[in-house]
Protein backbone atom coordinates (compact mmCIF):
# COMPACT_ATOMS: atom_id res chain seq x y z
CA UNK A 1 0.00 0.00 0.00
CA UNK A 2 1.43 3.56 -0.77
CA UNK A 3 1.90 6.24 1.39
CA UNK A 4 -1.44 7.90 0.34
CA UNK A 5 -3.38 5.09 0.23
CA UNK A 6 -2.11 5.15 3.67
CA UNK A 7 -3.09 8.10 4.28
CA UNK A 8 -6.24 7.83 3.41
CA UNK A 9 -7.17 4.94 5.86
CA UNK A 10 -9.14 5.57 9.39
CA UNK A 11 -6.36 4.35 11.19
CA UNK A 12 -3.13 4.50 10.05
CA UNK A 13 -2.40 8.46 10.93
CA UNK A 14 -3.38 7.71 14.55
CA UNK A 15 -0.64 4.68 14.10
CA UNK A 16 1.76 6.56 13.04
CA UNK A 17 1.62 9.31 15.57
CA UNK A 18 1.72 6.50 18.20
CA UNK A 19 4.32 4.95 16.89
CA UNK A 20 6.58 8.21 16.06
CA UNK A 21 5.71 8.74 19.56
CA UNK A 22 6.77 5.87 20.99
CA UNK A 23 10.01 5.85 19.13
CA UNK A 24 10.71 9.16 20.62
CA UNK A 25 10.32 8.07 23.54
CA UNK A 26 12.58 5.16 22.94
CA UNK A 27 15.35 7.60 21.61
CA UNK A 28 15.07 9.87 25.15
CA UNK A 29 15.36 6.62 27.15
CA UNK A 30 18.52 5.41 25.29
CA UNK A 31 20.21 8.49 25.42
CA UNK A 32 19.55 9.03 28.93
CA UNK A 33 21.32 5.45 29.37
CA UNK A 34 24.00 5.95 27.47
CA UNK A 35 25.01 8.94 28.97
CA UNK A 36 24.28 11.70 26.29
CA UNK A 37 21.50 13.41 28.38
CA UNK A 38 22.04 13.77 32.25
CA UNK A 39 19.78 11.68 34.24
CA UNK A 40 19.64 14.12 36.90
CA UNK A 41 17.76 16.38 34.89
CA UNK A 42 15.92 14.41 32.99
CA UNK A 43 14.49 11.54 34.48
CA UNK A 44 14.15 8.37 32.36
CA UNK A 45 10.73 7.85 30.21
CA UNK A 46 10.78 3.82 32.05
CA UNK A 47 11.10 5.96 35.38
CA UNK A 48 8.39 8.46 35.21
CA UNK A 49 5.87 5.46 33.70
CA UNK A 50 7.11 3.58 37.14
CA UNK A 51 6.35 6.91 38.54
CA UNK A 52 2.38 7.01 38.09
CA UNK A 53 1.19 4.20 40.19
CA UNK A 54 3.10 6.00 42.91
CA UNK A 55 1.84 9.68 41.78
CA UNK A 56 -1.81 8.42 41.64
CA UNK A 57 -2.39 6.62 44.89
CA UNK A 58 0.14 8.62 47.34
CA UNK A 59 -0.19 11.74 46.15
CA UNK A 60 -4.03 11.62 45.33
CA UNK A 61 -3.63 12.37 41.54
CA UNK A 62 -6.95 11.76 40.43
CA UNK A 63 -8.64 13.97 42.94
CA UNK A 64 -6.06 16.93 42.12
CA UNK A 65 -6.65 16.20 38.15
CA UNK A 66 -10.52 16.58 38.92
CA UNK A 67 -9.92 20.28 40.43
CA UNK A 68 -7.63 21.56 37.93
CA UNK A 69 -9.90 20.13 35.24
CA UNK A 70 -12.98 21.92 37.31
CA UNK A 71 -11.15 24.76 37.44
CA UNK A 72 -9.93 24.83 33.35
CA UNK A 73 -13.93 23.65 32.63
CA UNK A 74 -15.30 27.07 34.56
CA UNK A 75 -12.74 29.46 33.12
CA UNK A 76 -13.80 27.77 29.69
CA UNK A 77 -17.07 28.87 30.18
CA UNK A 78 -17.00 32.06 31.39
CA UNK A 79 -14.02 33.05 28.70
CA UNK A 80 -16.25 31.29 26.01
CA UNK A 81 -19.20 33.22 27.21
CA UNK A 82 -17.39 36.31 28.04
CA UNK A 83 -14.96 36.55 25.06
CA UNK A 84 -17.66 35.62 22.56
CA UNK A 85 -20.06 38.07 23.65
CA UNK A 86 -16.81 40.68 23.87
CA UNK A 87 -16.13 40.35 20.21
CA UNK A 88 -19.97 41.04 19.43
CA UNK A 89 -20.45 44.18 20.91
CA UNK A 90 -16.90 45.08 19.12
CA UNK A 91 -18.35 44.28 16.33
CA UNK A 92 -22.15 45.49 16.78
CA UNK A 93 -20.63 48.88 18.45
CA UNK A 94 -18.43 50.82 15.84
CA UNK A 95 -17.27 52.98 18.31
CA UNK A 96 -16.37 50.53 20.72
CA UNK A 97 -13.98 48.60 18.84
CA UNK A 98 -12.27 51.53 17.40
CA UNK A 99 -11.92 52.53 20.89
CA UNK A 100 -10.56 49.43 22.66
CA UNK A 101 -9.42 46.91 19.94
CA UNK A 102 -6.06 47.92 20.37
CA UNK A 103 -5.89 47.24 24.14
CA UNK A 104 -7.56 44.13 23.49
CA UNK A 105 -4.83 43.21 21.51
CA UNK A 106 -2.34 44.32 23.85
CA UNK A 107 -3.82 42.43 26.78
CA UNK A 108 -3.74 39.22 24.45
CA UNK A 109 0.12 39.99 24.39
CA UNK A 110 0.80 40.74 27.90
CA UNK A 111 2.41 38.31 30.62
CA UNK A 112 -0.98 38.39 32.65
CA UNK A 113 0.22 35.72 34.79
CA UNK A 114 2.31 38.31 36.87
CA UNK A 115 -1.20 39.37 37.84
CA UNK A 116 -1.43 37.13 40.43
CA UNK A 117 -0.22 38.86 43.08
CA UNK A 118 -3.57 41.60 42.61
CA UNK A 119 -5.82 38.47 42.30
CA UNK A 120 -4.31 37.32 45.43
CA UNK A 121 -5.57 40.42 47.26
CA UNK A 122 -9.09 40.47 45.51
CA UNK A 123 -9.67 36.82 45.61
CA UNK A 124 -8.09 35.29 48.43
CA UNK A 125 -5.40 32.35 48.25
CA UNK A 126 -8.76 30.24 46.71
CA UNK A 127 -10.08 28.34 43.40
CA UNK A 128 -11.81 31.62 42.44
CA UNK A 129 -8.28 33.32 42.09
CA UNK A 130 -6.64 30.26 39.87
CA UNK A 131 -9.97 30.48 37.54
CA UNK A 132 -10.53 34.15 37.18
CA UNK A 133 -6.64 34.30 36.34
CA UNK A 134 -7.48 31.61 33.80
CA UNK A 135 -10.32 33.51 32.93
CA UNK A 136 -8.66 36.97 31.98
CA UNK A 137 -6.07 35.16 30.26
CA UNK A 138 -7.77 33.46 27.64
CA UNK A 139 -10.15 36.19 27.26
CA UNK A 140 -8.39 38.88 24.92
CA UNK A 141 -8.01 36.19 21.77
CA UNK A 142 -11.42 35.09 21.85
CA UNK A 143 -12.89 38.39 21.68
CA UNK A 144 -10.14 39.37 18.87
CA UNK A 145 -11.34 36.25 16.97
CA UNK A 146 -14.61 36.22 17.57
CA UNK A 147 -14.55 40.01 15.92
CA UNK A 148 -12.27 39.11 13.14
CA UNK A 149 -14.78 35.84 12.04
CA UNK A 150 -18.10 38.47 12.36
CA UNK A 151 -16.02 41.11 10.49
CA UNK A 152 -14.95 38.86 7.83
CA UNK A 153 -18.51 37.52 6.89
CA UNK A 154 -17.96 37.45 3.32
CA UNK A 155 -20.78 40.54 2.26
CA UNK A 156 -22.79 38.36 -0.54
CA UNK A 157 -23.90 36.10 2.55
CA UNK A 158 -25.18 39.21 4.45
CA UNK A 159 -26.80 40.03 1.06
CA UNK A 160 -28.50 36.65 0.77
CA UNK A 161 -29.62 37.32 4.66
CA UNK A 162 -31.24 40.92 3.52
CA UNK A 163 -32.80 39.83 0.26
CA UNK A 164 -34.67 37.03 2.09
CA UNK A 165 -35.86 40.15 4.93
CA UNK A 166 -34.23 38.69 7.62
CA UNK A 167 -34.46 40.27 11.09
CA UNK A 168 -31.56 41.30 12.76
CA UNK A 169 -31.36 38.73 15.29
CA UNK A 170 -32.05 36.46 12.45
CA UNK A 171 -29.24 37.99 10.48
CA UNK A 172 -26.87 37.23 13.28
CA UNK A 173 -27.69 33.81 14.28
CA UNK A 174 -28.73 32.44 11.08
CA UNK A 175 -25.60 33.91 9.19
CA UNK A 176 -23.13 35.85 10.88
CA UNK A 177 -22.75 33.53 13.64
CA UNK A 178 -22.42 30.60 11.69
CA UNK A 179 -20.31 32.07 9.21
CA UNK A 180 -18.10 32.99 12.14
CA UNK A 181 -17.67 29.93 14.23
CA UNK A 182 -14.26 28.66 12.50
CA UNK A 183 -12.65 31.80 13.40
CA UNK A 184 -14.32 31.72 16.79
CA UNK A 185 -12.99 28.34 17.33
CA UNK A 186 -9.82 29.36 16.36
CA UNK A 187 -9.91 32.15 19.05
CA UNK A 188 -11.38 29.36 21.52
CA UNK A 189 -8.29 27.17 20.99
CA UNK A 190 -5.97 29.82 21.60
CA UNK A 191 -7.94 31.27 24.65
CA UNK A 192 -8.11 27.94 25.99
CA UNK A 193 -4.62 26.99 26.10
CA UNK A 194 -3.55 30.74 27.94
CA UNK A 195 -6.35 29.58 30.50
CA UNK A 196 -5.05 26.38 31.36
CA UNK A 197 -1.42 27.52 30.84
CA UNK A 198 -2.02 30.20 33.42
CA UNK A 199 -4.56 28.32 35.74
CA UNK A 200 -1.49 25.49 36.30
CA UNK A 201 0.97 27.92 36.49
CA UNK A 202 -1.26 30.29 39.20
CA UNK A 203 -1.77 26.85 40.93
CA UNK A 204 2.05 26.12 40.93
CA UNK A 205 3.14 29.71 42.28
CA UNK A 206 1.10 30.14 44.75
CA UNK A 207 1.17 26.45 45.89
CA UNK A 208 -2.47 26.23 45.90
CA UNK A 209 -5.14 23.39 44.33
CA UNK A 210 -4.55 20.69 41.57
CA UNK A 211 -2.07 19.65 39.74
CA UNK A 212 -0.01 22.70 39.82
CA UNK A 213 0.87 22.29 43.50
CA UNK A 214 1.19 18.76 43.16
CA UNK A 215 4.13 19.69 40.94
CA UNK A 216 5.60 22.30 42.63
CA UNK A 217 5.48 19.74 45.50
CA UNK A 218 7.18 16.99 43.48
CA UNK A 219 10.04 19.35 42.37
CA UNK A 220 10.72 20.54 45.86
CA UNK A 221 11.21 17.62 46.56
CA UNK A 222 13.21 16.84 43.61
CA UNK A 223 11.19 14.03 42.70
CA UNK A 224 11.76 14.06 39.23
CA UNK A 225 9.68 11.29 37.99
CA UNK A 226 7.02 12.00 39.80
CA UNK A 227 7.01 15.54 38.98
CA UNK A 228 7.46 14.69 34.94
CA UNK A 229 4.24 12.13 35.58
CA UNK A 230 2.32 14.79 36.96
CA UNK A 231 3.16 17.15 34.12
CA UNK A 232 1.54 14.29 32.11
CA UNK A 233 -1.98 14.50 33.81
CA UNK A 234 -1.89 18.25 33.09
CA UNK A 235 -1.52 17.27 29.08
CA UNK A 236 -4.58 14.80 29.84
CA UNK A 237 -6.55 17.71 30.98
CA UNK A 238 -5.51 19.45 28.07
CA UNK A 239 -6.46 16.86 25.64
CA UNK A 240 -10.33 16.81 27.61
CA UNK A 241 -10.49 19.85 27.07
CA UNK A 242 -9.72 19.59 22.94
CA UNK A 243 -11.62 16.43 22.43
CA UNK A 244 -14.61 18.32 23.84
CA UNK A 245 -14.25 21.45 21.69
CA UNK A 246 -14.05 19.40 18.52
CA UNK A 247 -16.63 17.37 19.00
CA UNK A 248 -18.49 21.03 19.92
CA UNK A 249 -17.01 22.25 16.86
CA UNK A 250 -17.94 19.04 14.55
CA UNK A 251 -21.58 19.43 16.35
CA UNK A 252 -21.75 22.99 14.69
CA UNK A 253 -20.82 23.15 11.73
CA UNK A 254 -20.90 19.52 10.40
CA UNK A 255 -19.88 20.64 6.73
CA UNK A 256 -15.91 21.09 8.35
CA UNK B 1 -30.99 22.20 -34.81
CA UNK B 2 -34.09 24.09 -33.47
CA UNK B 3 -35.53 25.87 -36.23
CA UNK B 4 -34.91 30.17 -35.65
CA UNK B 5 -36.99 32.71 -37.23
CA UNK B 6 -36.86 36.27 -36.85
CA UNK B 7 -34.26 38.29 -39.32
CA UNK B 8 -32.07 41.56 -38.08
CA UNK B 9 -34.68 44.27 -39.69
CA UNK B 10 -37.61 42.22 -37.90
CA UNK B 11 -35.86 43.16 -34.57
CA UNK B 12 -37.41 45.26 -32.95
CA UNK B 13 -35.78 48.00 -30.80
CA UNK B 14 -36.68 50.81 -28.33
CA UNK B 15 -40.21 48.45 -28.20
CA UNK B 16 -41.82 48.84 -25.03
CA UNK B 17 -42.59 46.56 -22.30
CA UNK B 18 -45.59 43.81 -23.05
CA UNK B 19 -49.38 44.79 -23.35
CA UNK B 20 -50.16 43.64 -19.49
CA UNK B 21 -48.84 46.43 -17.01
CA UNK B 22 -45.46 46.03 -15.53
CA UNK B 23 -44.87 43.87 -12.31
CA UNK B 24 -41.78 45.51 -12.21
CA UNK B 25 -40.82 49.45 -13.07
CA UNK B 26 -38.07 51.50 -12.71
CA UNK B 27 -38.40 54.81 -13.43
CA UNK B 28 -35.72 57.84 -13.88
CA UNK B 29 -33.78 55.93 -12.10
CA UNK B 30 -30.37 58.37 -10.51
CA UNK B 31 -27.82 56.80 -8.18
CA UNK B 32 -24.92 58.90 -7.48
CA UNK B 33 -21.77 57.52 -5.38
CA UNK B 34 -19.47 60.03 -3.32
CA UNK B 35 -15.94 59.24 -4.47
CA UNK B 36 -12.45 60.84 -3.40
CA UNK B 37 -12.22 62.01 -6.49
CA UNK B 38 -15.98 64.28 -6.71
CA UNK B 39 -19.93 62.69 -7.29
CA UNK B 40 -19.85 59.58 -9.67
CA UNK B 41 -23.49 58.95 -11.46
CA UNK B 42 -23.42 55.33 -11.67
CA UNK B 43 -26.83 55.18 -13.30
CA UNK B 44 -28.46 57.89 -14.70
CA UNK B 45 -32.41 58.61 -15.29
CA UNK B 46 -32.69 54.60 -16.11
CA UNK B 47 -36.20 53.14 -17.07
CA UNK B 48 -37.55 50.39 -17.85
CA UNK B 49 -40.59 47.87 -17.35
CA UNK B 50 -40.58 43.96 -17.01
CA UNK B 51 -44.07 42.48 -18.00
CA UNK B 52 -45.08 39.36 -15.97
CA UNK B 53 -43.61 35.98 -17.14
CA UNK B 54 -41.04 38.19 -19.37
CA UNK B 55 -37.47 37.34 -19.18
CA UNK B 56 -35.27 40.58 -19.55
CA UNK B 57 -31.90 40.47 -19.90
CA UNK B 58 -29.87 44.19 -19.00
CA UNK B 59 -26.23 43.93 -20.30
CA UNK B 60 -23.48 46.56 -20.69
CA UNK B 61 -19.85 47.04 -20.45
CA UNK B 62 -17.95 46.56 -16.73
CA UNK B 63 -18.74 49.89 -14.89
CA UNK B 64 -22.35 50.91 -16.28
CA UNK B 65 -24.06 50.64 -13.23
CA UNK B 66 -25.55 47.38 -13.88
CA UNK B 67 -24.43 45.75 -10.50
CA UNK B 68 -25.92 49.23 -8.77
CA UNK B 69 -29.00 48.75 -10.36
CA UNK B 70 -29.36 45.21 -9.68
CA UNK B 71 -28.85 46.14 -5.85
CA UNK B 72 -31.34 48.82 -5.96
CA UNK B 73 -33.89 47.01 -7.79
CA UNK B 74 -33.33 44.39 -5.14
CA UNK B 75 -33.57 46.86 -1.88
CA UNK B 76 -30.15 46.41 -1.43
CA UNK B 77 -29.06 50.09 -1.63
CA UNK B 78 -30.66 53.05 -1.08
CA UNK B 79 -30.29 56.62 -1.39
CA UNK B 80 -31.04 57.04 -4.97
CA UNK B 81 -33.89 59.47 -7.58
CA UNK B 82 -36.32 57.93 -9.26
CA UNK B 83 -38.57 55.16 -8.06
CA UNK B 84 -39.01 51.05 -8.45
CA UNK B 85 -42.48 49.81 -7.93
CA UNK B 86 -43.29 45.99 -7.77
CA UNK B 87 -46.52 45.26 -8.76
CA UNK B 88 -47.71 48.81 -8.42
CA UNK B 89 -46.10 49.07 -4.92
CA UNK B 90 -43.19 51.49 -4.30
CA UNK B 91 -40.04 49.86 -2.54
CA UNK B 92 -38.32 50.79 0.12
CA UNK B 93 -35.88 48.34 1.20
CA UNK B 94 -35.77 44.17 0.47
CA UNK B 95 -39.31 43.24 -1.22
CA UNK B 96 -40.75 39.69 -0.72
CA UNK B 97 -41.56 39.45 -4.15
CA UNK B 98 -38.64 39.96 -5.53
CA UNK B 99 -35.90 37.30 -5.24
CA UNK B 100 -32.15 37.40 -5.78
CA UNK B 101 -29.64 34.97 -7.08
CA UNK B 102 -25.61 36.96 -6.76
CA UNK B 103 -22.83 36.77 -8.99
CA UNK B 104 -20.37 35.59 -6.14
CA UNK B 105 -21.09 31.80 -4.49
CA UNK B 106 -23.39 32.49 -1.90
CA UNK B 107 -24.35 29.09 -0.68
CA UNK B 108 -23.75 28.78 3.73
CA UNK B 109 -21.51 26.49 3.33
CA UNK B 110 -22.08 25.33 7.15
CA UNK B 111 -25.82 23.86 5.32
CA UNK B 112 -26.02 20.65 3.28
CA UNK B 113 -27.80 21.45 -0.19
CA UNK B 114 -31.38 20.55 1.59
CA UNK B 115 -30.71 22.85 4.06
CA UNK B 116 -30.02 25.45 1.92
CA UNK B 117 -32.67 25.63 0.06
CA UNK B 118 -35.04 24.92 3.26
CA UNK B 119 -33.63 28.11 4.25
CA UNK B 120 -36.21 30.99 3.47
CA UNK B 121 -38.82 28.50 3.84
CA UNK B 122 -37.40 28.28 7.56
CA UNK B 123 -37.57 31.61 8.18
CA UNK B 124 -40.79 31.81 7.12
CA UNK B 125 -41.43 29.76 10.07
CA UNK B 126 -42.75 26.56 7.94
CA UNK B 127 -42.88 23.07 9.59
CA UNK B 128 -39.77 20.86 8.99
CA UNK B 129 -41.10 17.81 7.48
CA UNK B 130 -43.53 20.57 5.37
CA UNK B 131 -40.01 22.66 4.25
CA UNK B 132 -38.31 19.88 3.29
CA UNK B 133 -41.01 18.24 0.97
CA UNK B 134 -40.92 21.96 -0.74
CA UNK B 135 -37.02 22.25 -0.94
CA UNK B 136 -36.89 18.44 -2.32
CA UNK B 137 -39.13 19.84 -5.33
CA UNK B 138 -36.67 22.68 -5.90
CA UNK B 139 -33.86 21.03 -5.13
CA UNK B 140 -34.93 18.26 -8.38
CA UNK B 141 -36.12 21.04 -9.87
CA UNK B 142 -32.29 22.12 -11.03
CA UNK B 143 -31.42 18.83 -11.43
CA UNK B 144 -29.38 18.53 -8.29
CA UNK B 145 -31.80 15.00 -6.79
CA UNK B 146 -29.38 12.54 -5.31
CA UNK B 147 -27.03 15.59 -3.72
CA UNK B 148 -29.61 16.82 -1.24
CA UNK B 149 -26.82 15.38 2.24
CA UNK B 150 -23.98 17.07 0.46
CA UNK B 151 -22.06 20.24 1.68
CA UNK B 152 -21.54 23.01 -1.33
CA UNK B 153 -17.68 22.22 -0.51
CA UNK B 154 -18.56 19.06 -1.89
CA UNK B 155 -20.09 20.34 -5.17
CA UNK B 156 -18.62 22.21 -8.50
CA UNK B 157 -18.99 26.11 -8.74
CA UNK B 158 -22.06 24.75 -11.15
CA UNK B 159 -23.90 23.02 -8.75
CA UNK B 160 -23.20 25.79 -6.17
CA UNK B 161 -24.62 28.41 -8.03
CA UNK B 162 -27.97 26.00 -8.56
CA UNK B 163 -27.88 25.58 -4.95
CA UNK B 164 -28.70 29.25 -5.06
CA UNK B 165 -31.11 29.07 -7.43
CA UNK B 166 -32.90 26.37 -6.22
CA UNK B 167 -32.96 28.40 -2.76
CA UNK B 168 -33.94 32.21 -4.28
CA UNK B 169 -36.98 29.71 -6.24
CA UNK B 170 -38.07 28.06 -2.84
CA UNK B 171 -39.36 31.36 -1.56
CA UNK B 172 -41.56 31.21 -4.68
CA UNK B 173 -41.06 35.20 -5.49
CA UNK B 174 -42.55 36.64 -8.07
CA UNK B 175 -39.82 38.13 -10.40
CA UNK B 176 -36.62 36.70 -10.14
CA UNK B 177 -33.20 38.97 -10.32
CA UNK B 178 -29.62 37.69 -11.13
CA UNK B 179 -26.79 39.17 -11.05
CA UNK B 180 -24.32 37.63 -13.70
CA UNK B 181 -25.01 34.31 -12.07
CA UNK B 182 -22.86 32.02 -14.16
CA UNK B 183 -19.86 34.91 -14.42
CA UNK B 184 -17.22 32.52 -12.55
CA UNK B 185 -18.40 29.11 -14.61
CA UNK B 186 -16.57 28.09 -17.93
CA UNK B 187 -18.16 28.57 -21.32
CA UNK B 188 -19.65 24.94 -21.36
CA UNK B 189 -20.68 25.15 -18.14
CA UNK B 190 -22.64 28.29 -18.56
CA UNK B 191 -24.31 27.00 -21.87
CA UNK B 192 -25.91 24.07 -20.05
CA UNK B 193 -26.93 26.46 -16.63
CA UNK B 194 -28.14 28.31 -19.73
CA UNK B 195 -30.43 25.56 -20.55
CA UNK B 196 -31.60 24.63 -17.25
CA UNK B 197 -33.15 28.68 -16.52
CA UNK B 198 -34.55 28.68 -19.69
CA UNK B 199 -36.42 24.76 -18.50
CA UNK B 200 -37.03 26.24 -15.30
CA UNK B 201 -38.12 29.82 -16.71
CA UNK B 202 -40.60 27.56 -19.15
CA UNK B 203 -41.99 25.69 -15.99
CA UNK B 204 -42.36 28.24 -13.54
CA UNK B 205 -43.45 30.82 -16.10
CA UNK B 206 -41.13 33.21 -13.83
CA UNK B 207 -40.50 36.50 -14.43
CA UNK B 208 -36.77 37.40 -14.53
CA UNK B 209 -34.41 39.95 -14.62
CA UNK B 210 -30.75 39.07 -15.12
CA UNK B 211 -27.92 41.56 -15.25
CA UNK B 212 -24.81 40.37 -17.87
CA UNK B 213 -21.88 41.31 -19.55
CA UNK B 214 -22.18 37.92 -21.96
CA UNK B 215 -23.93 38.61 -25.30
CA UNK B 216 -24.71 35.23 -25.43
CA UNK B 217 -26.41 34.80 -22.48
CA UNK B 218 -28.25 37.44 -22.80
CA UNK B 219 -29.54 36.67 -26.36
CA UNK B 220 -29.87 32.99 -25.47
CA UNK B 221 -31.97 33.84 -22.46
CA UNK B 222 -33.79 37.02 -22.96
CA UNK B 223 -37.33 37.84 -24.44
CA UNK B 224 -35.78 41.57 -24.55
CA UNK B 225 -31.72 42.44 -23.92
CA UNK B 226 -31.58 46.40 -22.58
CA UNK B 227 -28.42 47.73 -23.42
CA UNK B 228 -26.67 49.66 -21.01
CA UNK B 229 -23.73 53.04 -21.77
CA UNK B 230 -20.68 52.91 -20.38
CA UNK B 231 -20.63 55.17 -17.20
CA UNK B 232 -23.06 56.92 -16.37
CA UNK B 233 -24.83 53.91 -17.35
CA UNK B 234 -28.37 54.87 -19.75
CA UNK B 235 -30.51 52.62 -21.62
CA UNK B 236 -28.66 53.10 -24.97
CA UNK B 237 -31.37 50.57 -26.95
CA UNK B 238 -34.07 48.09 -26.22
CA UNK B 239 -33.54 44.68 -28.33
CA UNK B 240 -36.26 42.06 -28.88
CA UNK B 241 -35.37 38.65 -29.08
CA UNK B 242 -37.42 37.69 -31.50
CA UNK B 243 -36.38 33.62 -31.00
CA UNK B 244 -39.13 31.26 -30.70
CA UNK B 245 -39.53 29.42 -27.26
CA UNK B 246 -38.84 27.13 -25.75
CA UNK B 247 -35.57 27.60 -26.25
CA UNK B 248 -32.30 25.70 -25.56
CA UNK B 249 -28.20 25.69 -26.08
CA UNK B 250 -28.78 24.42 -29.50
CA UNK B 251 -29.77 28.12 -30.97
CA UNK B 252 -26.26 29.77 -30.04
CA UNK B 253 -25.59 27.89 -33.55
CA UNK B 254 -28.53 29.36 -35.53
CA UNK B 255 -28.42 32.61 -37.63
CA UNK B 256 -30.74 34.36 -36.36
CA UNK B 257 -28.80 34.47 -33.05
CA UNK B 258 -25.72 34.96 -34.35
CA UNK B 259 -27.08 38.14 -35.57
CA UNK B 260 -28.69 39.09 -32.68
CA UNK B 261 -25.20 38.79 -31.15
CA UNK B 262 -23.74 41.00 -33.53
CA UNK B 263 -26.75 43.76 -33.27
CA UNK B 264 -25.61 43.96 -29.78
CA UNK B 265 -22.40 44.16 -29.91
CA UNK B 266 -22.56 46.64 -32.27
CA UNK B 267 -23.90 48.59 -29.42
CA UNK B 268 -21.92 47.30 -26.86
CA UNK B 269 -18.40 47.56 -28.69
CA UNK B 270 -18.33 51.71 -28.46
CA UNK B 271 -19.60 51.76 -25.18
CA UNK B 272 -16.79 48.67 -24.62
CA UNK B 273 -13.80 50.78 -26.36
CA UNK B 274 -14.92 53.85 -24.56
CA UNK B 275 -15.08 52.23 -20.68
CA UNK B 276 -11.64 50.86 -21.75
CA UNK B 277 -10.26 54.12 -22.56
CA UNK B 278 -10.84 55.39 -19.22
CA UNK B 279 -10.31 52.89 -17.33
CA UNK B 280 -6.57 53.10 -19.14
CA UNK B 281 -6.59 57.08 -18.51
CA UNK B 282 -7.90 56.64 -14.96
CA UNK B 283 -5.05 53.99 -14.02
CA UNK B 284 -2.15 56.30 -15.79
CA UNK B 285 -3.54 59.63 -14.13
CA UNK B 286 -3.50 57.35 -10.84
CA UNK B 287 0.05 56.01 -11.63
CA UNK B 288 0.79 59.56 -12.24
CA UNK B 289 0.02 60.92 -9.27
CA UNK B 290 1.92 58.60 -6.89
Amino acid sequence: MTAVALARTRFAPAALGLFSFVVLIALVELLIRIGLINRFIVPMPSDIIAAFPRVVVEEHVLQRFLLTASEAFSASILVTIFGVAGGVLLHRYRLLRLATETWVAAVAAAPLVLMYPLYLVIFGRSALTIVMMGFTAGLAPIVLKTLEGLSGTRRVLINVGRSFSLTASQQFWKILFPAALPTIFVGLRLGLIFSLINIVGVEFLINFGGLGQLINELAERYDLPGTYAAICFVILVSICVFIIMERLERWLRPAD
Amino acid sequence: MAAVVGPLQHIDVNRKPATTGPILAVDNLVKRFETPDGVLTAVDHVSLGVAPGEFLGVIGPSGCGKSTLFNVIGGLLDGYEGTVQVAGERMHGPHPSIGMIFQEESTFPWRNVLDNVAFPLEIAGMGKSERYERARHFVKLVGLDGFERRYPAELSGGMRQRVSMARTLAAQPKILLMDEPFASLDEQTRLLLGDKVLQIQQELKQTTLLITHNITEAVQLSDRVVVMTYRPGKVKRIVDIALPRPRSSEIVSSEAFGRYVAQIWADLREEASRGLQEQESEKLRGAEGR
